[in-house]
């Protein structure tokens, strides 16, 4: 079953300067329980692959049908509501809520869809459990590591269930120890049947999926399955020392 | 608004308490100062009133007017037009129904003394009515009666100002005598002190009989003043109207407006004191109301720098599925508390502010509710009005912009 289906779809940029043409006539369908990783060097139009993907903006032409909803022509407020049932977003930044607790920050997306609050408090704190930070619900966003705000995002991701868990240069603002514990979580998540799409431009981050398309100028260049999936090891690594993965 | 949102918004708020602090300051000093000067207008409005009304119920008074022979018109209240006979005429007429009292009175100004001590007063030669019709009451001694008025007695009623100046060493002033223009008066009685204000002071006064005060000291046969008192507030104008016929007639004039004297009511004395303090009501609360708008445009400031230091949260909001509305509830929410919070404080305070002036210029202590409740709505209302651009703007941020923004 493919749960995104993206067809002939461009992005151009209109300025005073020109055209510019961000994404070009580009294709592929992502299948439920895929780990794919979107590559390319910065300028490649990947970022404008995420942002269609994510419904954080409209494409100028093609289709993309994510979980049977066609999302191309939706409103501001319909596209919000997409992207709060559908979409588990995780950015580079993190961008959790500042001076705002663990719990708090996992809860919000349910709080946007209305989710009565003790079934809010069950679901986010069985998510934080799961990404190792349940001793940890009520510390606020600056009181803990990046590696970990980085779990606590993931945990506020997968809290509505969504039909993609979308990650955008995941580990880019995290050192590799943490980026390694960060990867384990989405393999782990993945193999539990969730789909995961991966941006990123590192090689070595990208050998964690399953799966690698490439962008350049705009175009796909390639996809092809990864034949050498690393599988991610973080006790291996010389991690955060507060770190209990609860990865069973 | 949900509790939610009330608790993240204070949240919010009590992170940076010193910009909040800052921010609601304005608003504090606008409704501080709403209260404050709506409570001293009305202060003085009702004291202006109580004094008024103090001078008398239901109190009509006829001054001579302007005598005209020919074209030449005389002035105003100087006028020799009225006399006993029309204020005996006033109480026997079968015409006139509606006046209870009459008391015709003559005034002036002139040198009292006592041993060594001596005052510069208002000598009212007055008849038992006056004290009816003016709401005089003692606090020793009596008031002039009819037989004192008869006999052209010398005895003299002082009003209590009067008694502080020319007997300041405490001694009863009952029985000994003042001497009024040579002539010298026993003193009778004391007057209760009607808390004189600036419009004409009661208690510095002293009464004495009008035929002696015509006669002995003023040498003049004509009245100042008729004062009358009505039935009741309902006849006022009745009996105004009664006075007026008979008057005319009795000095023979057609045209009413050609009248030599004029009638006047306590209300319309009231009316024009009432209006005057009332626009100066109007003039310190917009005053006030100024300053709240300056409050208004301080929290607009605030709320539109807090979207902007918080674009990449709004971005993160709305990428999580916040719709417009949500966010524009959530800064709104943020503003509506600033000002409500500003509104408390500024009611306490201008509260405060009152009654420290009462308490120090010892006038009356008047906070109306309606007023306080204004505060609330008004606060709140600025809260919406200048929290609605800010809230409007956040909302249109674009999510891939505000989640790039640095």
């Amino acid at each position: 079953m493919n749960i995104i289906q993206v067809s002939h779809l461009s992005k151009i940029y209109r300025t005073a300067a020109g055209e510019t043409i961000a994404l070009n006539d580009v294709s592929f369908d992502i299948k439920k329980g895929e780990f794919v990783a979107i590559m390319g060097p910065s300028g490649s139009g990947k970022s404008t692959l995420m942002h269609l993907l994510g419904c954080l903006d409209t494409p100028s032409s093609g289709t993309y049908i994510l979980d049977g909803e066609n999302v191309e022509k939706l409103t501001q407020d319909q596209l919000a509501d997409i992207r709060n049932r559908k979409i588990g977003f995780i950015f580079q930044a993190f961008n959790l809520l500042p001076r705002t607790s663990v719990l708090q920050n996992v809860m919000l997306p349910m709080r946007y869809a209305g989710v009565p609050m003790e079934e809010r408090r069950q679901r986010a704190i069985k998510y934080i459990e799961m990404v190792g930070l349940g001793e940890r619900l009520n510390h606020t966003s600056n009181q803990i590591s990046g590696g970990q705000q980085q779990r606590v995002a993931i945990a506020r991701g997968l809290t509505m269930d969504p039909a993609i868990l979308l990650a955008d240069e995941p580990t880019g603002n995290i050192a590799s120890a943490q980026a390694e514990e960060v990867m384990a979580i989405f393999q782990d998540i993945n193999e539990k049947g969730h789909t995961v799409v991966m941006i990123t431009h590192e090689p070595d981050i990208a050998q964690h999926a399953k799966r690698v398309i490439m962008i350049r100028d705009g175009k796909l260049v390639s996809d092809e399955m990864n034949k050498h999936q690393v599988k991610a090891n973080p006790k291996k690594m010389n991690g955060d020392p507060t770190a209990q993965l609860n990865l069973g | 608004m949900e509790t939610e949102t009330i608790l993240e918004s204070i949240n919010t708020l009590t992170v940076n308490k010193l910009r909040t602090g800052l921010a609601i300051l304005g608003i504090v000093i606008g409704i501080g100062s709403v209260i404050a000067l709506v409570s001293l207008g009305q202060a003085t409005q009702q004291s202006v009133q109580n004094s008024i009304q103090s001078l008398g119920a239901n109190l009509l008074t006829v001054i001579p007017g302007s005598t005209s022979s020919g074209a030449v018109r005389g002035a105003s209240g100087g006028g020799t037009t009225l006399t006993d006979d029309d204020a005996k005429a006033i109480q026997t007429s079968s015409q006139v129904t509606s006046v209870q009292a009459v008391s015709p009175e003559v005034q002036g100004r002139t040198q009292v003394t006592a041993g060594d001590t001596n005052a510069n007063i208002t000598v009212i030669g007055a008849t038992a009515a006056y004290a009816t019709v003016h709401s005089v009451s003692m606090q020793t001694g009596t008031f002039i009666s009819d037989q004192d008025n008869q006999a052209s007695a010398k005895v003299v009623v002082l009003g209590p100002t009067v008694v502080e100046n020319l007997f300041p060493n405490n001694s009863d002033p009952i029985g000994q005598s003042v001497r009024i223009k040579g002539i010298s008066f026993r003193v009778i009685g004391i007057t209760v002190s009607k808390g004189g204000s600036g419009f004409s002071n009661t208690d510095n006064q002293a009464y004495i009989p009008l035929n002696t005060a015509q006669l002995q000291i003023l040498g003049q046969q004509y009245l100042s003043s008729i004062a009358l008192s009505a039935k009741s507030q309902d006849v006022m104008t009745e009996a105004e109207n009664q006075v007026g016929y008979l008057l005319l007639q009795r000095h023979q004039i057609s045209d009413p407006s050609q009248a030599d004297f004029s009638i006047f009511s306590q209300q319309d004395i009231l009316n024009a004191a009432s209006s005057t303090t009332g626009e100066f009501t109007t003039l310190l609360s917009g005053v006030a109301a100024i300053s709240l708008l300056v409050g208004g445009i301080g929290i607009m400031n605030i709320m539109l720098v807090t979207v902007t230091e918080r674009t990449r949260e709004i971005g993160l909001r709305k990428a999580l599925g916040a719709k417009k509305k949500t966010i524009i509830t959530q800064f709104l929410t943020e503003s509506i508390i600033l000002t409500f919070a500003g509104g408390i404080i500024g009611i306490i305070l201008g509260v405060l502010l009152s009654f420290g002036i009462s308490v120090f210029s010892g006038s009356l202590f008047v906070i109306s509710p309606s007023s306080v409740l204004l505060a609330f709505v008004v606060s709140a209302g600025i809260g919406v009005l200048f929290g609605w651009y800010p809230a409007q703007k956040a909302s249109g941020l674009e999510p891939i912009e505000a989640l790039r923004y640095e």
